[in-house]
């Protein structure tokens, strides 16, 4: 099998997205790059399942009013795994708010993962813990945080990587551009990963972007560029993974475009079905990312019904212990509103502390 | 040993010096530091003692220079960057009041963020339009940033020096019709931040400047002097936060007090002074806090900014206004 590497592949996407799977699960015929190893590929399958369940109790657990608001990324956890499961531990990750499947592949603990979305605190982990930036919902802005983080890493003598996920349309926001332009000419470490989606809230592509596709933004700023189907879980983990290692060893920013869909709405939220169609939404059900793996890690006999079981049981396991924290009442302190506005609290925070703690009596 | 004499673009350059000799995470960035030293020259051979890696030109891009500053800091170094010019800081302005300062309380204090931002500021020095916006409100309004601004070449010095090791971000607004200004620099003096200092005692009314105005509030109370005025002036140093302590000890022993600032009124950093005063000394008061403002105007072309700009004479005529005792019963005084 000929393999191509990032550097032969120049700065312009292909004209078809890379895949390793086709739809069906069956391996594509000239494969660009190489198959991730098995274990690889049972761990994504694993990850995925568990996503998956997880994104269903977040939209449950949004139904009985838990959370204030759920964005669901049911479809697109090729890419919410793949990418994450392509770093190392010394690697950042810089999610949006759509990303909570990245954040608990990553090990963020899922109920710290919700906070945000639950209304309990801004945010619920310690970004140092799995260096894991704060979920985004400024869109385009965390593109040039990853890239300042990266940048930093190289400056200090590290060899981290950070990676940074986007929407397509977050594409069209300055930041983006300033970042991959400044990605490129400090060669910062750092993988962007446009999750396209299809669509902004309601806006399709078409009205977002006149380019051959959103790959093709990175020429412009010298960042080689890769279209990725983004429902092959394989083929998403295998390009990450590849630009992740290019940027390890001093080779620079890459852009890479996933193209997937987003199942659900925009949040719970929102209407669907005032702005697409439900056949389209099939189309994309018959291209499901987890169906795909199944069906060739069964093919391939590395999945059996007794290992599938295994891993459901193992879903609901880990639903039960995200419902179990979501239900617990934690009433957060309004003492601590004062808190973390400066290292030290003002005089005038002080003042204001004790006033609302005098009419908290 | 005498203090050298150093302007004020001087005495920043060699804080800025002693900032990254002092601490290798600290770096100095933007548009122009590099070789040019920054069109101020603030950064003037700073590039060639401390080298690329320390000080360097970037993009031409705001939100950029701001934006990976956030993202070095996160991890673990301590950005000092450069916006050319005050108007030209807005491309920036969401990466500074959605992430920059609300970075510590979104993550409950686990992210620091000590990113200083110099920016320099104010009218003054016959620049075309964008280039002399006073835009301390939009930070001063925004909680978790420093808004600090220095009115002498030794606070300049030794404020930036603090605003580096704060742990907190800092907007640090340079009064570029200062720059050129010289006085003596003792390195040794410390300054402490977050302070206002009592510039020149006076007993009848307070003047209460910043920055730009800090020479013009000074110069003000040497001719109401002559009036028969005896004025105490009053530099704040930083905005935000706000020493109030100092401020009002002043006002209560004047019972008198006048805000000068040279950008618009309305809605201005110098009606949340005379509200916070009016609240802490109400009864030691003897007239309505005045304030001597631009007008409400975007900041006009150079052959008019002479007009717009606070002056001597318009900080004396606020004074007369202050209801002097002479003036109100129409006795006193009259022969
Ligand atoms: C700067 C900014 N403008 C507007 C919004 C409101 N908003 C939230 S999500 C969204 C659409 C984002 O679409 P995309 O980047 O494709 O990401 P997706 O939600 O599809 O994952 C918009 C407009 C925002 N969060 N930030």
């Amino acid at each position: 099998m000929t393999t191509v590497t990032r550097s032969e592949r120049g700065l312009l996407p292909a004209a078809e997205p890379l895949a390793l799977l086709t739809a069906a699960g069956e391996p594509v015929p000239a494969p660009v790059l190489p198959m991730p190893g098995d274990e690889v590929l049972l761990d994504l399958h694993r990850r995925m399942v568990l996503g998956r369940r997880f994104d269903a109790q977040a939209t449950a657990l949004t139904k009985q009013g838990r959370l204030a608001v759920y964005p669901s990324s049911r479809g697109q956890e090729a890419c919410e795994v793949g990418a994450v499961l392509a770093l190392d531990e010394r690697d950042w990750l810089f999610p949006t708010y759509r990303d909570s499947v990245a954040l608990v592949t990553r090990g963020v603990d899922p109920v710290e993962t919700l906070t945000l979305l639950q209304g309990g605190w801004h945010l619920g982990y310690d970004p140092y813990e799995h260096r894991v930036g704060p979920q985004c919902t400024p869109l385009a802005t965390n593109t040039l945080h990853a890239v300042g983080v990266a940048h930093a890493a190289r400056l200090k003598g590290e060899d981290s990587v950070a990676l940074v996920l986007l929407g397509d349309g977050a594409t069209s926001e300055g930041d983006t551009h300033e970042a991959l332009n400044f990605a490129g000419v400090w060669q910062a470490p750092v993988v962007f990963l446009v999750q396209n989606n299809g669509y902004a809230i309601s806006v399709p592509m078409s009205k977002q972007n006149a380019a051959p596709s959103l790959a093709h933004k990175g020429i412009g700023y010298g960042v080689p560029s890769v279209l990725v189907d983004g429902n092959d879980p394989a083929a998403v983990y295998a390009v990450v993974r590849d630009a992740v290692r290019a940027a390890r060893e001093g080779g620079g920013p890459t852009l890479i475009e996933a193209k997937t869909y987003r199942i659900e709405a925009h949040t719970n939220a929102d209407d669907a079905n005032r702005y697409r169609d439900p056949s389209e939404v099939a189309y994309w059900l018959s291209r499901d990312p987890l169906d795909r793996i199944e069906a060739y890690l069964r093919s391939r006999g590395l999945l059996d019904d007794a290992r599938r079981d295994a891993v459901l049981a193992e879903a609901e396991a880990f639903a039960a212990k995200v419902r179990d924290g979501m239900n617990a009442d934690v009433a957060p302190d309004p003492a601590e509103l004062f808190e973390h506005v400066y290292a030290q609290p003002t005089p005038a925070l002080r003042e204001q502390a004790a006033q609302l703690a005098e009419e908290l009596r | 040993m005498t203090a050298p004499t150093l302007s004020m673009a001087g005495a920043l350059n060699r804080g800025l010096a002693d900032a990254l000799d002092a601490d290798d995470r600290v770096l100095v960035f933007g548009e122009d530091v590099g070789p040019l030293g920054g069109v101020f020259r603030v950064t003037d051979g700073l590039a060639a003692r401390f080298g690329e890696r320390r000080v360097f030109d970037t993009p031409l891009a705001e939100s950029g220079i701001v934006g990976t500053a956030i993202g070095m800091a996160m991890n673990g170094l301590r950005p000092v960057v450069e916006m050319q010019f005050d108007a030209f800081a807005y491309p920036a302005f969401e990466q500074i009041t959605s992430h920059l300062a609300k970075l510590r309380n979104r993550t409950r204090g686990k992210v620091e963020v000590p990113v200083v931002i110099r920016i320099p500021y104010g009218g003054g020095i016959g620049g075309v339009e964008h280039h002399c916006d006073s835009s301390e409100m939009y930070y001063t309004h925004t909680p978790g940033l420093r808004v600090v601004t220095p009115g002498t070449p030794e606070d300049a010095y030794h404020l930036l020096r603090a605003s580096i090791d704060s742990p907190d971000p800092v907007i640090f607004l340079e009064p570029k019709r200062l720059y050129w200004a010289k006085s003596e620099v003792d390195f040794a003096a410390g300054v402490p931040v977050d302070r206002a200092v009592v510039r020149r005692e006076g007993a009848d009314v307070t003047l209460i400047a910043y920055g730009p105005m800090v020479p013009v509030a000074l110069e003000t109370a040497d001719a109401a002097r002559e009036e028969g005025w005896d004025a105490e002036v009053v530099d704040l140093r930083t905005l935000s936060p706000f020493d109030d302590e100092t401020v009002a000890a002043s006002v209560r022993k004047t019972g008198r007090a006048v805000v000068v600032h040279e950008a618009s009124g309305f809605c201005g950093y110098g009606a949340e002074v005379a509200a916070r005063l009016t609240e802490r000394c109400f009864h030691h008061l003897h007239a309505p806090i005045l304030r001597v403002t631009g007008y409400d105007i975007p900041y006009p072309p150079p052959k008019l900014e002479e007009h717009h700009l606070p002056n001597v004479d318009r900080v004396l005529d606020a004074i007369a206004r202050l209801q002097w005792d002479d003036q109100v019963d129409g006795v006193v005084g009259v022969a």
